[in-house]
This record gives C-alpha cells, structure tokens and sequence, in this order.
C-alpha cells in the first residue's frame, strides 16, 4: 500500500507561440490556456498506477495561486483521491522554497513524484533539493516507476542504455514523459474531481533568494525553406531528402 | 508571403462557410473578376465553421431563419455532404411541453415534417438515453449533420473552375480605403486590390475589418462549449459518423450529438463569455486554431453532470474520455439576427454572425442582393441597415449578448423585451409618461408605453369588454388595459406618444423625383398633401410602406417607423441623384410626434388653436401648420387607428409641453394618453391595416396585401415593371381578417393566440398558397370595438371567401374561425366614416 504524493506547477500550455504579459513577469496564457507540464501529466499518470496496483492512495499537490485548483482538479479527475493546494504566488519562490514547502506536506508520505522540470521555469532544482530536505533518496529523470515489495523501480533512458534503480521508499522520483500515456479524464471522473475538498495551506515561510527581473523572449528562430522544385519535378529531391532524413530505404 | 491581384470587382474577405458560398453563387450569377481573401490556410482557415458542430434543426420562429435554413440544408443535399439523422428537442418540464407545442405551430407554418413524441419514443431512437429525465419530445425527421468544410470547399472550387475566382490564402487585410463615400481599395500584407465591392464574410473578426472602413459591424465573439467524449462502445459499434439522432436538452441548454465513436457535448448554459474581436489570439498564438480557445473547465461542470444524468451509460462507459474540449467561438448579435447588405459605405458589404445552418443560403441571399438587388428569400431583419447608432456601439451588443446567450435555447415569449441597455432613447414626454403609470416596450431605442396604468379604472367601466385571457401565456406582456384603452379612444379620443417616428426630409431639385422613383404612390401632389404609399424593390415586393408629406416644391417629409427607419432612410438616400443637389436629411432626434385620435379630437384641437381644422377647412390627407397654444405643430390629418384626428409634428423642445397640453384639453372630452398596444395591434387590427415586417415583407405584393389602386402612376419608380405584371397575373394568395369564433381550449381555458400560427382547413387540413407556402397569422390581437379576436392571414385565393369556415392551430389544438374580410378591408368601419 503505497502513498504516492505527486507534485504539479500550473504553467501555460507552451505548444504555440508565447505571449509575455506586459510587465514581462510571466508568460500570458489567455491564448493558449494554462496546464501542467507533460512531464507532470506522466507523473500523475504514474501515481494513479501505483497507487491503484499496491492499494494505497494517490494525492496530488501544487503550489500556485487560486487558479492552480484547475490543475489539481484535472489531476483529480483522472484518479488522484486527495489534493493539497499551497496558496502561493508561484512565481516569486524559487526553486529551493517550492522545495522546502513541499517537503512540509510529503514527510507523511512513501513516494513523492515531480516532473523533471516545470515548463515555465525549467530549473531541474525541485527534486533534488525536495529529496535533501527529506533526506531520503532520490532517482532523475526517469520515464517509469513502479513499487514492488516496498521498493521503488525507477527506470529510463542513459547515456549507455536502458537504467533501472532500485530505491527503498520512502524516495523521491522525477519523472520524463514519454514512459506511460496519461489518461484523459472521464466523465465520471471529473464529477468525482468536483466534489473533492482539497486542502489549503499557507506557505511556512516566505520565499527567500534574489527576484526574477523580467522574461525576455528569444530572437524568432531563423526559418530556412529551401522551395525543391514544382509539381513532379521535384519528386527527386523530394526522395532524396526522405532518404537522407531516414525515413525512406532505397 | 502569398501576393495578391492588383484589381478585383470584388473582394470577398474570409473563406468560411459564408464567404465560400458567397464566390460560388456570384460566380453561378455571372461575376468574373471574384478575389477571394483569408489571413489562415485553407481548407480550414481557423474561424469558427472549422470548429462547428455542424448539425442543423430546421424549425425556428422566424420565417426568415427557417427559409436561410431550408435553403441551405438544400445545397448541403445537391452537395452530398448531408446526413440525415434526425432529432429530437427533449423537455423536462410542463412549460417546456408548451413551448414545443409552440414549435409545432412554427413546424406547420413553415411546412417542416414534425410530431410531439413520448419519452419512449425517444428511447427508442436512442436506446442510451433516461426516460425518467424528462416528459415528451418535439421530434424533427429531418434534422442532419453537415461538412461545411467540405461544403466550403466545393463551393469555393466550383467557382474557381469556372475561371471565375482567384483565391489568396495565408494574406491579411490590413485596411479599407474608402473615398467619396465608396470603398475603393482593400489592403493586405501581400499588396493592394482595388475593388469595386467588397463583402466582409470574416465572422468574428468582421467588426475588426468594418472599423478600417469605419463601420460599425456589431457582433461579439462569444464562447460556446463544447466537450467530446469517447469512444463510446454503444457509438462505435455503428458505422459512419452519425447514426443516433442528435439530442437538444432544451432545459440544460445542452446538446448531445454523436459523432463517430464520440458523443458530442454543447452547452449554452453556461455564462456569457464575450470577447473583443481584437483579443483573438493570432494564428501563431492559437494552441489549436484562433477560434478554438482554452476550455474553462468549471463552467462545464453542471452541464456535464446533466448530460451524464440523461445518458449515464453511455458518457460512463468503460473507456470513454474527454478528449477534446474547447471554449469555441461564434458570432452573437443583439437581436440574434445575422449582419448582411450593403453597409453605409457604398459598394462594401457584409455577410456575418451567420451560423452553419444559414451559411449556404445567406451567401446564395447576398449574392443575388448584390446582382439584382434584391434577393429570393426576404432578409430584411438581417439588413445590416437596421441598426440604429445606439445599436452600433459594442457596449449594446455586449450587454444584450450577454443578456440573450443563455436565451439561446431558452423559451421566449413573442412580445419579450429586452432589461438591459434601455433607456436609449427617451421621448421628452417620458417623465410625464412615468408619473402615468406607463409600462415601456422599446422599439430602435425609443421606450414607448404600451399602456398605461393611471387607465387601469377604465377596466371597471368597461367590464368584459376588455377581452381578459385568463391564460399566464396569453396575457404575458399584455394588459386588458390596451383593450380599455382602445374603447376610450373610440369612445373620446386617445393621445399617443409617436416619438419614434423616423422623420427626414428630401428637399433640392430633384426631390420630386427622387421620391416618385421610390414610391408607388402618386407623389407630384399639391404642397400640403399627405401620401401613403408603399415602396418596392425591384421585383415587387415590399421594402416598406410609409407616408411623405409635401412640404414645398421642392421639399418632402418621408414619415416610417422605427423599427425598420434606418434601413428605410439608407434606401432612399440611395435613391438620391448624384450630382448632390437634393440632400436628404434625418430629423427623428429633432421632431417628436403626438397623435390625437377620436372622435372627439377635433373639439379638443379647436379649443387649442385658432387654425380651421374643420372638415372643409382641414381635409383628410392634408397637413399644415397649425399654432397648439402658440407652439407651432406640423398637423397632418392621417389615422392608423381609423379614427378622426391628427398626427401633430412638434419639435422635440415644445413636445412635453404640447403633450401637457392635450392631456389636459382633452380630459374633459375624455381622452386618456394611449399607448402603443393600441396603436400597433388593436386599432389597426379592426381597420385591417398592414404592417410592415407583419403583412408586409419583400416576399408579398401589393396586390396580395390588397393594396392595389385603380391605376398606376405613369412615372417611373422602383418595382413599376414587376408591380404592373403582378396586376395582370394570377394572385397567388389573399390578405384576409379571421373571427376566432370559440377561444375554449379542451381544458375549457380560453385561449388566444398571438401571431405565427398555421391556418388549416377547418377539420385540421393543409393548406397551400399560390407560392407554395401554408397559411399562418402575420398578426394576432384583440378587436374590442367588435368583442373579437381577430388574425390577418394570407390564405389561397380559393379560401379567400367571406364565411368561409377555417381553423387556426395554436398550442396543439384547433380553434374554429371564420373569414370575415378579404383583400384587408375594415371589420371596423368598413365605410371609414369615423375618419372623416
């Protein structure tokens, strides 16, 4: 019976061109919408698993502002049973805040899950300083966990080949997407998620360590097209250009 | 970037639904040099025809709506991109069963196939719904889904193989050049196009574009939403996109259609979610397409917790999800009708707020507007000219959208009015109105009393002849007191505040012929003359019917009513001469109007003027000025009520006064001030006179509406050609007056119907006009003079009989009526001796 705490960061969905809000603070989502990282989708994805394959529970926890609910009510909705919300403007802690506050709520549990890194910020700092606090091991970027006999599987792409640890619970994982396919809500789940209470905290302390001073967006990436030829003409080169690519086999 | 022709006889920006079938049918109508523009990728450019749901119920209230729509589920069919699946409107309360029993009134008027069915019925269609969730069902066989991107595809390639278009995707319109009043040039990223015509088709950005040519285009992007669940096992093991049919939960404000393995969810139950056109994320920005925004998920929630009720077993199956969800953007007007014609700006068009179901028969309507002039189907309520400039502001079509949208599958009541955005337009009387006890209906922004309150003792003098309905329905938006009222103008005399009156004045050198080329009426009268006359389009039907006084020789005043008075002031400026001698001029704001009818009228105006306003002295048909008490009104001795009087012209400063004035005058001749219940239903339903919008509409002739002189004028005007073949021809159908002759429903409540509903034989048969259409009630209203109830109706020629024994269906049951008048002769007073 696993208790699996899975952390989340609501971001704003990064799959279009990105808007900065206007005193440069943040990324404006009211084009794209707002959403978790994929990284954390799998993460979830992975809670739900254990959490249904040992018995135990899967609860889901996010710092963020009043509209982080919708995240932590998504994750709700596709089989976490419980949610910790840590009200808290999300863009003024840092890395090592984030990590001391969740090390607050995830004592009680054996496996705590984060993404490998949020989608905003991209620090890569979380786990490893979650893990610090906690004093227990941690395992980074892996795609897939599983618990067997009390002991957490971790595994995923190396630099030699497939890795796989093995790590007493409790632990802390973080976890690349691309190992499981998350789920959708269902219908039924996301009545289910609406109805949940989840419970509210105040951060135990305030954010230390310098500011952000503003976001600047990267000069467009430069867009190289190359015209091949018109109409059949080109299908040589078009040919040669899957060969080259891999894609074909002559 | 994608370059665009140099030149073009016109520009249509958007490739939607619209705009696609737009290039079609000007191509099919003989356009050659058609440039079509759209700032996305083709076939699916990113508005909102790429996100739709694509199915279509025929039956609506409007006759205008349904033909747009009859016409389009046509080309849909020729197209081959229609599936039939039919439909059902389910209802889970009483009052709801009523209001379908309301659309089957519509459903009959309009000759679409459909029934009132039982819960089982349903169930039967669709084996995964609840029963237990609702009560009855109003059944449409010929309900169906649609690919209107495949349609707008074909559509748009069809008239590129006919050499007749030149389509530019992926280029932005930057700006309309506009000169001398006419649009010259469109500008786009990809260069300049000069143009003859340009139709703005870009739905939700169309204000966006119309402010480059300064144009006010007064719709809102607003928020529909919509979820996809599946695959559903129960969905998937049918073939094809569609088998079950499509589910309206009229009380949830949600639908549920299937499509393929998933069940489509919609919702407008939900808030209204505006947005400004401006803030609609580019395609760049867009995380699917710039029409598609994020889903708000708790907006959702009580709609997915319905739809789950009603269909628990399919939306719970095993494996179903929710896999697409999205906050989808449409177009909303503040009167739900869409945008189309010729704006202020000549030469550029509109053609926007238009949904899936009219878009193929609003771009065959424009087309033709564009060719001939006028179009098939009558489109006046979507005339873009419509709008007054309180209703150009996007602050009234924000508050009425968002005062409408969760009306959308509400239960509307045919004389409902607006809460929000009132008090436009204030009459300089209102104050005096309010002390009176007026309730105010509002027309063009104008708040008229329909009746007043402070006329509420008449109710015990005149006992049951007021005609009191003792149904919630029939008498919501009603007062007996409009009925009392009528009795005492009859009686006495009546004042009336006509405040909203369209008034504007033609007035140079060619301003007799300006108005002989608009009117059918003889115009070139002597000066002091009042004319009632009809106007007509090209092929003979109605634009309007008004009157025009003439002021000097060179000088007319045209006098319409609000409603329809800006469409009317844009059709005769663009009857004007070109060298811009004759100027027309707009006058509403300036003058206000006050009828005095009765018969009494003419002792309480000679006890205020010292002007002959004698029979001989002051002839029916005339007007002159005249001093009220040393005021100066324009008198003009006319009557839409049938009665003795006079509309007096005052200007707007001198009106409360003048009003004051006549209340007071007359409370010894017992006048009472008159509302407007009485002026547009009762008084002129007695005398059979039409009105426009009701009677009268482009798809009626003169003839029909029983208006034809002994001869025709010998000057040219508008519609003369088509207007004299019509004389000469069959009619096709004849206005007639029906007697309700037993108001006793089955329930032994009396019922009275209020306008839309079909005419049948008297055991419940069809009928059939001349053009093919059914007979149904272009107006309903008390005749307390005669103690009936009366309906206007155009029946076949063959029924058009007096006595003639008929029966009117009004909530599911069929009423006994007999034909009183044909040809809209008076019930009332039939010899009008009352006017004179």
């Amino acid at each position: 019976m696993t208790n699996v705490l899975v952390c989340i960061k609501r971001v704003v969905d990064s799959s279009s061109e990105v808007v900065l809000t206007d005193d440069g603070q943040a990324v404006d989502g009211r084009f794209a919408g707002f959403t978790m990282s994929a990284h954390e989708e799998c993460a979830v994805e992975l809670a739900v698993q254990i959490a249904a394959a040992t018995g135990g529970a899967a609860t889901v926890l996010t710092l963020g502002d009043a509209d982080a609910t919708e995240q932590l009510r998504s994750a709700l909705a596709v089989g976490c049973t419980a949610a910790v919300h840590i009200v808290a403007d999300s863009q003024t802690f840092g890395p090592a805040d984030v990590a001391r506050e969740i090390a607050v709520v995830a004592r009680d549990h054996d496996l705590v899950l984060l993404g490998n890194d949020a989608a905003d910020s991209g620090d890569f700092q979380v786990g490893i300083r979650l893990a610090y606090e906690l004093g227990r091991p941690v395992v980074n970027g892996v795609t897939n966990v599983v618990v067997e006999d009390g002991v957490a599987v971790a595994s995923g792409a190396g630099p030699d080949g497939h890795e796989t640890y093995r790590v007493p619970l409790p632990a802390v994982v973080t976890i690349l997407e691309g190992g499981v396919e998350p789920r959708y809500p269902t219908v039924p789940g996301r009545m289910k998620a609406k109805k949940v209470a989840i419970e509210e905290r105040t951060p135990s302390a305030a954010p230390a360590g310098p500011a952000r001073v503003r976001l600047l967006l990267p000069p467009p990436a430069p867009s190289n097209v190359q015209i091949l030829g018109k109409g059949a003409d080109a299908a040589p080169a078009v040919v040669d250009l899957f060969e080259q690519l891999g894609v074909l086999a002559r | 970037m994608a370059t665009v022709p140099a030149t073009a006889e016109v520009v249509v920006i958007g490739a939607g639904i619209v705009g696609n079938s737009l290039v079609h049918h000007l191509a099919e109508l003989g356009w050659r040099d058609i440039v079509q523009l759209d700032k996305g990728a083709l076939p699916n450019p990113g508005g909102s025809t790429g996100h739709a749901s694509n199915f279509i119920f025929p039956v609506d209230h409007s006759r205008e709506i349904t033909d747009l729509t009859l016409d389009s589920m046509r080309q849909y069919q020729e197209m081959g991109v229609f599936t039939e699946s039919g439909g059902f409107e389910i209802a889970r309360t009483e009052e709801r069963m009523e209001e379908l029993r309301r659309r089957m009134s519509s459903a009959k008027a309009w000759g679409i196939e459909a029934e009132l069915v039982s819960p089982e019925f349903v169930k039967e269609k669709v084996p995964f719904i609840e029963t237990d969730q609702f009560i009855g069902a109003f059944w449409t066989p010929s309900v169906g889904v649609v690919d209107s991107l495949r349609a707008g595809t074909i559509m748009r390639e069809s008239a590129l193989a006919s050499g007749a278009l030149t389509v530019v995707p992926t280029v932005e319109v930057v700006g309309l050049d506009v000169e001398d009043g006419r649009i010259r040039r469109v500008r786009t990223n990809g260069g300049d196009i000069e143009a003859e015509y340009v139709v703005i088709a870009c739905g939700v950005w169309s204000p966006k574009i119309g402010d480059m040519a300064g144009i006010s285009i007064p719709l809102t992007p607003a928020v529909h939403q919509m979820i996809s669940v599946g695959p559903c096992p129960q969905l998937a093991e049918r073939e094809g996109e569609i088998s079950f049919p499509i589910i309206r939960d009229m009380d949830t404000f949600c639908y549920e259609r299937q499509h393929g393995a998933d069940m489509e969810v919609g919702s407008y139950a939900h808030r209204a979610i505006l947005h400004e056109p401006e803030d609609i994320p580019s395609i760049e920005q867009a995380k699917l397409s710039p029409t598609e925004m994020p889903f708000t998920s708790d907006d959702f929630d009580p709609q997915l917790e319905q739809a789950y009720e009603l269909m628990p077993e399919l939306l719970g199956a095993e494996g179903a999800e929710m896999r697409y969800a999205i906050n989808g953007l449409l177009s909303l007007t503040c009167d739900g009708n869409p945008i189309l014609g010729e704006s202020l700006v000549k030469g550029l068009w509109t053609a926007s707020a238009v949904w899936i179901k009219e878009g193929p028969g609003v771009g065959r309507a424009v087309a033709e507007w564009m060719t001939h002039g006028h179009s098939e189907i009558d489109v006046h309520h979507s005339d873009i000219a419509r709008f007054h400039p309180h209703q150009m502001r996007r602050e009234h079509t924000r508050l009425r959208t968002t005062e409408a949208f969760i009306k959308t599958y509400g239960i509307i009541h045919p004389a409902e009015q607006y809460e929000s955005d009132r008090d436009q337009r204030l009459a300089p009387m209102h104050e005096s109105q309010k002390k009176l006890g007026a309730v105010f209906f509002e027309t063009a922004g104008w708040e008229r009393p329909q009746w007043y309150e402070s006329n509420a003792g008449l109710l015990e003098e005149y006992g049951d002849a007021v005609l009191p309905r003792e149904h919630e329905w029939d008498s919501r938006w009603w007062s007996p007191i409009i009925n009392a009222e009528h009795l005492r103008m009859r009686e006495a005399a009546g004042v009336i505040d006509l405040s909203a009156f369209q008034i504007f004045d033609i007035t140079g050198p060619g301003a007799l012929d300006t108005v002989q080329r608009t009117c059918v009426a003889q115009c070139d009268v002597a000066v002091g003359k009042v004319i009632y006359t009809p106007v007509l389009d090209p092929k003979g039907g109605f634009v309007s019917d008004l009157t025009v006084m003439r002021l000097g020789d060179d000088h007319f005043r045209v006098v319409t009513g609000g409603a329809h008075g800006r469409a009317d002031l844009q059709w005769f400026t663009r009857q004007l001469p070109a060298d811009g001698a004759t100027t027309i001029a707009d006058h509403t704001d300036e003058i206000s109007t006050i009828g005095l009818w009765g018969p009494r009228a003419r002792d309480i105006l000679a006890a205020l003027t010292p002007d002959d306003v004698s029979d001989a002295g002051f002839g029916f048909l005339s007007c002159r000025e005249i001093q009220v008490k040393g005021t100066t009104v324009l008198a003009s001795r006319i009557s839409y009520v049938g009665e003795l009087g006079w509309e007096l012209y005052v200007a707007m400063d001198d009106a409360a006064e003048l009003w004051e004035t006549l209340l007071e005058a007359g409370a010894e001749h017992g006048a009472v001030p008159v509302g407007i219940g009485v002026y547009g239903t009762t008084g002129r339903i007695e005398k059979g006179y039409r009105a426009f919008g009701y009677e009268l509409d482009a798809e009626r002739s003169i003839v029909e509406a029983g208006m034809q002189r002994p001869k025709v004028k010998a000057a040219d005007f508008v519609g003369r050609e088509a207007y004299v073949a019509q004389r000469g021809a069959p009619v096709r159908s004849v206005l007639c007056t029906l007697v309700v002759d037993d108001h006793t429903s089955a329930s032994g409540v009396k019922r009275y119907m209020l306008g839309g509903e079909p005419i049948l034989t008297r055991d419940g048969g069809t009928l059939t006009d001349g053009h093919g259409h059914h007979p149904y009630v272009t107006t309903a209203g008390s005749a307390p003079s005669l103690g009936k109830h009366l309906l206007l109706t155009y029946l076949p020629p063959a029924e058009a009989t007096i006595g003639n024994q008929l029966a009117v269906s009004y909530m599911e049951e069929l009423y006994p009526v007999t034909v009183g008048s044909v040809d809209a002769t008076a019930l009332f007073d039939p010899d009008n001796a009352r006017m004179r």
